[in-house]
């Protein structure tokens, strides 16, 4: 029951889509589990966004050393080649087909042509696309001039382009940050940051780029409309209040010739969408278990494709955990557990991964805060848990070990919340 | 001697005035168009409907009640020669109340009339078998199934092929500036790229048409812009199976909600009148797009989450005094035949047109004209690689390695369609690179990231293609470059 008899067929036991740093970790490990793997990127080079990504700050957690996004791409990928594990380039996964728990078709198209891939298990790691101004709700002329901070970073980084000289950037996460001082070493002026909520959304080391390089920080500010011919010429910013409604009158014009837009990432699940695993309208990825399988049994997920991480670090050790998951399903032919524990969102939590565990394994909990708070403690009424934390933001993520003692005293569900302390 | 005829105005009209031109010996035929690509005008942004031809009242719009059917069963034939993509699901005209059902029989006499086919009202029950998703209150509606849907910029480039394919000359980029003419004759057009002669000149400049009549001397009508607005939501929000209409108001047609030809939901456009110069702005606005919305939650209660928004656009309809189409031959200048205030239902008439307009021509004009022994009315469409089933793509793949790597994630775009683009680009004349060129072409950069991935990589295909800097790369024409320099352009300038 071949599905397409007159394109050549392959066979491994995993595949890995997406050559990122969470599946190159997931291929690592799958291979060093023993696991015949075949790991396929559409780009013509590995490493997913990190190549791009040419500051520092990257590894001090798996590497214990602080790298550069390409450095910490070469070192994973140095390690797969020391591995033997198999991997193609400018390989893009058209199409999943699960035809039965350890019977999974992956189509791929290259330029050596169009191949189907029988394995027993795939582990998933395409990682996010970015939101762009029209998902953000920005009106006006149809200009050049603005870009999302991952195109405008890969025209610099990867391309060599400068895309302008004024800028606005709306999103005042890393990202964004990240880009402003990318612009203001080339020489650009930074004319403004603009940022919907009352605090700024990165990490503080990032939010002393805008100290450093004198870029003026707009919060509860949103850009609304972008004005130009044939390029931006000038940006209208509009002040929120608390419900993020516009304050009429507020309304203040920012001449620029260019708008980046880093206003967060979003899961690129649709191929898993179409078929049919389940996702967390919360996280925008995929629901799954300690193992990171998918609702779909031997489709596993990991990197920035189940969760958005903040850190590289959490990322690759998500692969790894596919990866070992992976192992596991097709050793036993399915993840059996006696029963699941469900993880829910108690107060002031937005989200959490893994939903399901065991009870079986330690696990790491990935969890990320609604609003900003000091001197809280974050806690698990159902097993006694509490940890104490001096700040939480939401645009860092909280990354909490539970032991498999400890989750086995719960019943039938976990509640995280964070309250004050 | 060939008559020369210069065709200003590369949209759906012209292109298809060109096309059906191109089928005769005795004429050498100009398509001179301001921008960098055709299709780019009116036609760039609009509904993309091949409307029915029950809307418009034979009596005070005589010439679009008469040419939108035509261009209706036109294009069930046009589509297939030329292949462009399209689709034949029908049009619901929603009741919503009992007095709508007034409304519903004047337009099915009114399409009686117009010689529609196959209308008829239908009851809330098939209604619902027509189109499960619509609003509960919903009592019935107007069946027309022979309405359709195009891509309209895809379909001005498919005719722009096939009249180069015949011997149509292209002028890009030129913008016509003046007309000459003398002894009450048009002599040719004044470009800013020099003057071009012709005995013939075809007014078909969409919003700008009465600027290009009073230069011929014409001022008898005005074109005025009235915007419409849209949103086209991601490609997993399921949308209507027909076309939807309200039960129309004498001002409007009234917003649609239809699933657009790639499979987007489209809602839009409301209708705003503008100043008659403001014809070049194609701004989206808050209000319209609130009008949109609005108006659209009637017929399609189930509008998705704002995030699910892909692109929002307006576009711009030219409309005439007196609200009819204008084609004629313009007696006191012989030779000027305008082509103006082809505002909706133009897109659909167009075919029928431009057959007027070769009636014209030989009719008043009294210019017999004698048809080519070969005349070539097919063109293939492009390669889309997302089109192909695996086996199909593998072959071409094997012939060709750049269709196996794909540059557009959301739509699979291969490289190889891009280079194809490229080359048809270059076949019908465009000179300056743009991205939106590829974009029309090929799809890639109009799913759901918009482009942010694969945007760069076009670019870079664009910059080799064209032997010219990425940073030079427009984004649609001179103006819209998108970057200004190599990464340390400004560095370097402050060190001199
Ligand atoms: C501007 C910026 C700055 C950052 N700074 C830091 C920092 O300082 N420190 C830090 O730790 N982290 C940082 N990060 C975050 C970190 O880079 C990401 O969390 C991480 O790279 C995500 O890895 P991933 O493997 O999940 O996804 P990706 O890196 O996105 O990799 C996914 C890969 O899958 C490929 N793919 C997708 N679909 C398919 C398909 N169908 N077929 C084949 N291939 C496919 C993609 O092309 C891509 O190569 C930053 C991110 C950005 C954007
Ligand atoms: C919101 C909206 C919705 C619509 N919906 C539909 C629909 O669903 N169905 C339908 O049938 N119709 C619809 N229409 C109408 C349809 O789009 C138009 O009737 C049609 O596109 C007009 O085509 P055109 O070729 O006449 O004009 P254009 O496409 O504008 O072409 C004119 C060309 O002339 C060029 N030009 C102008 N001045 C000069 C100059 N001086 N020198 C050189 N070149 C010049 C312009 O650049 C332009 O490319 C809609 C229109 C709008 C705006």
């Amino acid at each position: 029951m071949e599905p397409f008899p007159e394109i050549p067929m392959l066979g491994y036991d995993v595949v890995v889509i997406g050559g990122g740093p969470a599946g190159m970790a997931a291929a690592a490990r799958a291979k060093e589990l023993g696991l015949s793997v075949l790991l396929l990127d559409e780009n013509d080079y590995l490493g997913g966004i990190l190549p791009q990504c040419i500051h520092s700050g990257f590894g001090i957690h798996y590497f214990k050393e602080e790298l550069t996004g390409p450095e910490f791409a070469a070192r994973l990928a140095k390690r797969l080649v020391e591995l033997g594990v198999e991997y193609r380039t400018a390989a893009r996964v058209l199409e999943i087909r699960n035809y039965s728990d350890l019977e999974k078709v992956v189509i791929f198209t290259s330029p050596s042509g169009v191949y189907q891939v029988w394995a027993k298990a795939v582990i998933y790691a395409a990682g996010a696309r970015e939101r762009h101004a029209f998902e953000i709700g920005i009106v006006g002329d149809r200009v050049s001039g603005i870009y999302t901070a991952g195109e405008a970073q890969t025209l610099m980084d990867i391309y060599g382009v400068l895309p302008g000289k004024e800028v606005v950037i709306v999103g005042s996460g890393d990202v964004g940050l990240i880009m402003a001082r990318r612009f203001a070493l080339e020489g650009a002026k930074v004319k403004a940051v603009i940022e919907l909520m009352p605090y700024p959304g990165g990490l503080a080391r990032n939010v002393m780029i805008l100290k450093d390089f004198n870029i003026p920080l707009y919060l509860s500010h949103k850009v609304v409309e972008v004005r130009g011919k044939g390029r931006v010429q000038r940006v209208k910013v509009v002040k929120v209040d608390e419900n993020i409604n516009e304050v009429p009158g507020s309304e203040l014009w920012i001449e620029a010739d260019t708008l980046v837009i880093s206003a967060g990432l979003v899961p690129a699940v649709k191929k898993l969408k179409k078929i049919g695993v389940e996702i967390d309208p919360a996280t925008g990825g995929p629901v799954v278990n300690d193992r990171l399988e998918t609702t779909v049994p031997g489709i596993f997920v990991a990197g920035n494709s189940l969760v958005i991480n903040d850190l590289v670090d959490y990322v690759a050790e998500q692969g790894e955990l596919a990866a070992e998951g992976t192992k596991e399903f097709i050793d036993n032919g399915g993840i059996e557990s006696r029963k699941w524990i469900k993880v829910e969102k108690g107060s002031n939590v937005r989200l959490v991964v893994p939903h399901y565990l065991s009870g079986e394994r330690d696990v790491y909990l990935y969890l990320r805060v609604a609003r900003p708070m000091e001197d809280v403690e974050l806690r698990i009424p159902e097993i006694g848990k509490r940890l104490k934390l001096p700040v939480v933001k939401p645009a860092e993520m909280i990354r909490l070990k539970l032991k498999a003692e400890e989750i086995q005293k719960a019943n039938k569900k976990l509640t995280v919340e964070v309250v004050k302390a | 001697m060939k008559i020369k005829v210069a065709i200003i105005g590369a949209g759906i009209s012209g292109a298809s005035i060109a096309r059906v031109l191109s089928k005769y010996e005795n004429l050498e035929v100009h398509l001179i168009e301001k921008a960098p690509d055709v299709g780019w005008g009116v036609s760039k942004a609009n509904t993309a409907l091949i409307h029915g031809g029950y809307d418009d009242d034979p009596d005070k719009y005589p010439m679009r009640a008469k040419l939108c059917i035509r261009g209706n069963r036109l294009w069930h034939q046009w589509v297939k020669e030329l292949q462009i993509a399209h689709v034949w699901n029908g049009a619901l005209i929603v009741a919503l109340q009992e007095e709508d059902f007034d409304e519903l029989e004047r337009l099915l006499e009114r399409g009686r009339r117009n010689g529609v086919p196959e209308m008829r009202i239908v009851d809330r029950e098939e209604l619902f078998h027509l189109e499960p998703g619509l609003t509960r209150e919903a009592i019935g509606a107007l069946w027309v199934p022979i309405v359709g849907q195009i891509g309209p910029i895809p379909a001005v480039i498919a005719l722009v092929e096939n009249a180069v394919a015949n011997g149509v000359k292209t002028h890009l980029e030129t913008e016509v500036r003046g007309i000459k003419v003398e002894g009450g004759e048009v002599k040719g057009v004044e470009t800013n790229n020099g003057f071009i002669e012709a005995d013939i000149v075809i007014n078909a400049a969409g919003l700008h048409a009465d600027e290009i009549a009073r230069m011929a001397g014409i001022d008898y009508f005005e074109i005025h812009p009235r915007k419409g607005e849209y949103f086209l939501f991601d490609d997993d929000v399921p949308g209507p199976r027909r076309v939807l209409f309200p039960t129309p108001t004498p001002i409007s047609k009234g917003i649609v909600v239809t699933t657009e030809i790639s499979g987007h939901l489209m809602i839009g456009p409301n209708a705003q009148d503008l100043p008659p110069e403001k014809k070049e702005d194609f701004a989206t606005t808050k209000e319209g797009l609130e009008e949109v919305w609005e108006g659209a939650k009637k017929l399609w209660p189930q509008l998705p989450p704002r995030s699910k928004v892909i692109r929002t656009f307006a576009g711009l309809r030219p409309e005439p005094t007196g609200g009819d189409f204008i084609i004629k031959a313009e007696e006191e200048v012989w030779g000027f035949i305008n082509v103006a205030g082809i505002r909706s239902p133009g897109l659909t008439s167009a075919p029928a047109i431009a057959y007027e307009v070769a009636e014209i021509i030989q009719r008043d004009l009294g210019i017999k004209l004698v048809e080519k022994e070969k005349w070539n009315p097919y063109r293939r469409e492009i390669t889309h690689f997302f089109m192909l089933p695996p086996e199909k793509a593998n072959e071409m793949v094997k012939k060709n390695p750049s269709y196996g790597k794909i540059v557009c994630r959301c739509n699979n775009v291969s490289e190889g369609d891009i280079l194809e683009a490229i080359e048809r680009m270059k076949f019908i004349g465009v000179k300056t690179p743009s991205v939106d060129s590829v974009k029309f072409r090929t799809k890639a950069t109009t799913g759901t990231c918009q482009g942010s991935f694969c945007r760069p990589r076009i670019v870079q295909l664009l910059a080799r293609e064209y032997g010219v800097e990425p940073w030079k790369i427009t984004l649609k024409g001179k103006g819209s470059e998108i970057g200004i320099g190599d990464v340390k352009a400004l560095l370097r300038r402050d060190e001199a």
